[in-house]
């Protein structure tokens, strides 16, 4: 191998000179070689292992996210008029709209379950141990943010089961003694769910959650890099004795196996089950029963056993006592001790709370398939959903369109008033519907200007500004007039 | 093997008497590593590995942003305004609301704008927007005199759109029409002002 490298290496060194001294002129001024060394050439103990992929793994599903995120927000609009039909017009119409939506969307579930791998390999391992607990704490935190970033996404579409379970989401807040009712508030900005929760929860989506994770994943890398990676569970975790490998190039092949599965498996799974939009919200549907995604599962059926006065221990106390438990591991297990069958303490809790939320979301959908009526309602809205999906897409009218003014024209005498308008040629000047042309003022939102009387006034003798500009008098009967003043009120 | 050792001992010689002579050793294990200049089969396995991935992402997200360019999204359809027979034995031009339906993305603009049908010299049918191609004002047909005038500016034009008099650059904008199963279609297009050739805006 050697051999071979050398005569490569020779015989690339005749056109080397002017590369590397591109090279060199870029290194000089960005130090870039210094950076890449000290990026790649972090050592780890025990060599290189396919159990260390799953961090960088979570690193490129989240830029993935970032990016799909980001076109995606090319045609998305955050209002509750008409998030769901941009939402339908990129997974209906635009060219692999539904495609790049599911992997977005498919992302979501990627990275929780990337991120429990991620977990259980440390658990496993014991690499929080050793000076790690901070490491762990930012760890912890970057959880937490992935989980709001799931949460506030899937409002997002403003379908139904978006809106039904964002509204049973934040109700749960509601539970917190004393600023609960404040906290509800607050997310929903309002008493209700309507298009100031869509607009925060976007903001939150898209701006706030990200640029918290952006930070907490440079600090969680950056301690990480500090206390060294932690090797294998026979390892001292403070002072490593194994031999080490260099993190490149074996290490970064395996990560970049492991990216390559993951956005071909993404790929795969979005071009077979495109991700599904169901029908708009309707807030008065009574009937609609929400299921928040599978991961929330747990959580959505642990809150069921809980109702009435003792809600409060459920939803708050159990929790809050298992995040403190989860975050504060480190500072409870503080042995170097990594080989899990010499901690069977810790070990025994985790699988035992892995085992419950498990189980909890079993039991979630199997209560489901077994009560008939929940059954046959869920069936009934996945049927909704896919008749949805079927049918083509249908874009919004917009609101300055003339379906709109019709509405307004329901009053049959401004449909006169319109008439007349049209047929004293008012409209050559001031345009169809009032709008207004470089030859006569606009007319919309005259009424608001103008009581009736004033109107009539000005229709009959215009004012002398109005008459230098081609106004000239109106001479109605006086019912007609009172149409095209009905009409002109209704030009809003 | 070899290669691991070694890049694993210039990254740790990190001590300041050695700093300087490691530099070039750096330079060409990373630098020239990722950027092909090392040649070594493990730049080939990564590149390909990036390469691959990019590849994944961005072939949906080209698409997704190219879109415009092949979905008709802003072109006007074609609209009815009545049975062609209905003015076969027209001698005078007939004024006719028309429903425009135009697409804007995710919605839809529907308004009402006014044409005419008329004859050419010809005999041949013709539909002719009412804006005016001067400023825009919306011509009226003035029957008592048998011609288009306009209220604005006083351009004058005739029962077949053919400029008059008057300050518009041009005649009435014939729009494009076609027959299809004995109705008369059209399509509605806006037209420059005060430009002596008929020119489409979007
Ligand atoms: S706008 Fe018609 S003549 Fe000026």
């Amino acid at each position: 191998m050697n051999q071979s490298l050398t005569t490569q290496e020779g015989s690339k060194l005749a056109n080397r000179s002017r590369t590397s001294r591109v090279f060199e002129w870029f290194d000089e001024r960005t130090g870039i070689n210094k950076l890449l060394g000290k990026a790649l050439d972090e050592p780890i103990p025990g060599g290189v292992r396919f159990a260390y992929i799953f961090g960088s793994g979570l690193l490129f599903l989240f830029i993935s996210q970032v990016i799909t995120g980001v076109f995606l927000a090319i045609y998305y609009v955050p209002s509750a008029d008409h998030a769901h039909t941009t939402v339908a017009y990129i997974t209906k119409e635009v060219t692999a709209g539904s495609f790049l939506r599911s992997l977005h969307s498919y992302g979501s579930s990627a990275v929780v379950v990337v991120l429990l791998l991620h977990v259980l390999q440390t658990f496993v391992y014991g690499s929080y141990k050793g000076r790690r607990e901070l490491l762990w704490i930012a760890g912890c935190v970057l959880f937490a943010l992935m989980a709001g970033m799931a949460f506030t996404g899937y409002l997002l579409p403003w379908d139904q089961k978006a809106y039904f379970a964002t509204a049973v989401g934040t109700n749960i807040a509601s539970e917190v003694p004393l600023v609960g009712e404040g906290i509800k508030r607050l997310m929903r900005g309002g008493a209700d769910m309507g298009t100031l929760t869509l607009s925060r929860f976007f903001v939150a989506h898209v701006f706030l959650i990200p640029s918290v994770i952006f930070f907490f994943v440079a600090i969680h890398i950056y301690l990480f890099r500090k206390a060294g990676a932690a090797g294998p569970i026979s390892e001292d975790p403070i002072a490593p004795k194994q031999k080490a490998e260099s993190f490149y190039p074996r290490q970064l092949l395996m990560d970049l196996v492991f990216s390559l599965l993951l956005i071909t498996a993404l790929s795969v799974f979005s071009w077979l089950v495109p991700a599904e939009l169901g029908p708009k919200a309707n807030p008065s549907d009574t009937q609609f029963l929400p299921r928040p995604e599978w991961y929330y599962r747990p959580m959505f059926h642990w809150l069921k056993f809980w109702q009435g006065s003792q809600s409060f221990i459920g939803i708050i106390v159990i929790p809050t006592i298992v995040i403190v438990l989860f975050v504060g591991l480190p500072f409870i297990d503080r042995k170097l001790e990594r080989r899990p069958w010499k901690r069977p303490v810790g070990v025994i809790v985790f699988t035992l709370v892995f085992l419950s939320f498990v189980t909890l979301g079993v039991l979630s959908y199997r209560d489901d398939r077994r009560n008939p009526a929940v059954a046959a309602q869920i069936a009934k809205q996945r049927k909704e959903t896919e008749e949805f999906m079927r049918t083509p897409f249908e874009p919004e009218t917009a609101s300055s369109s003339l379906a709109a003014a019709n509405i307004a024209l329901a009053d049959p005498l401004a449909a006169q008033g319109k008439t007349i308008f049209e047929a004293q040629s008012c409209n050559s000047c001031h345009g169809d519907g009032g709008i207004g042309t470089p030859a006569g003022a606009k007319l919309i939102g005259v009424g608001a200007k103008m009581s009736p009387d004033q109107l009539i006034t000005v229709l009959r003798q215009p004012t002398a500004k109005m008459a230098e500009g081609g106004m000239t008098p109106l001479k109605l009967k006086d019912d007609e007039m009172k149409a095209v003043v009905a009409y002109l009120r209704s030009l809003k | 093997m070899e290669r691991e050792d070694q890049s694993i001992e210039a990254g740790t010689q990190q001590s300041e008497g050695r700093a300087q002579l490691a530099a070039p050793l750096e330079r060409r294990s990373f630098l020239g590593l990722l950027f092909g200049v090392g040649s070594v089969g493990v730049t080939a396995l990564i590149s390909i590995g990036v390469a691959s991935i990019s590849a994944l992402l961005s072939v949906p997200i080209v698409r997704f942003v190219l879109h415009p360019l092949s979905a008709k999204t802003t072109e006007t359809a074609w609209s009815e305004i009545g049975a062609a027979e209905e003015f076969s034995a027209i001698t005078i031009p007939v004024k006719r609301l028309m429903t425009v339906e135009q697409r804007d993305g995710w919605r839809k603009v529907i308004s009402e704008k006014s044409v005419y049908v008329t004859k050419g010299k010809d005999g041949q049918l013709r539909v002719l927007s009412a804006i005016c191609t001067h400023l825009g004002c919306s011509v009226p047909w003035i029957e008592a005199k048998g011609q288009f005038i306009c209220p604005c500016h006083n351009g004058v034009f005739a029962p077949d759109g053919a400029l008059i008099s008057g300050p518009p650059p041009r005649g009435l904008d014939e729009l494009e029409t076609k027959i299809e199963g004995g109705r008369l279609l059209v399509r509605y297009q806006y037209f420059r002002q005060l430009v002596p050739t008929k020119e489409v805006i979007a």
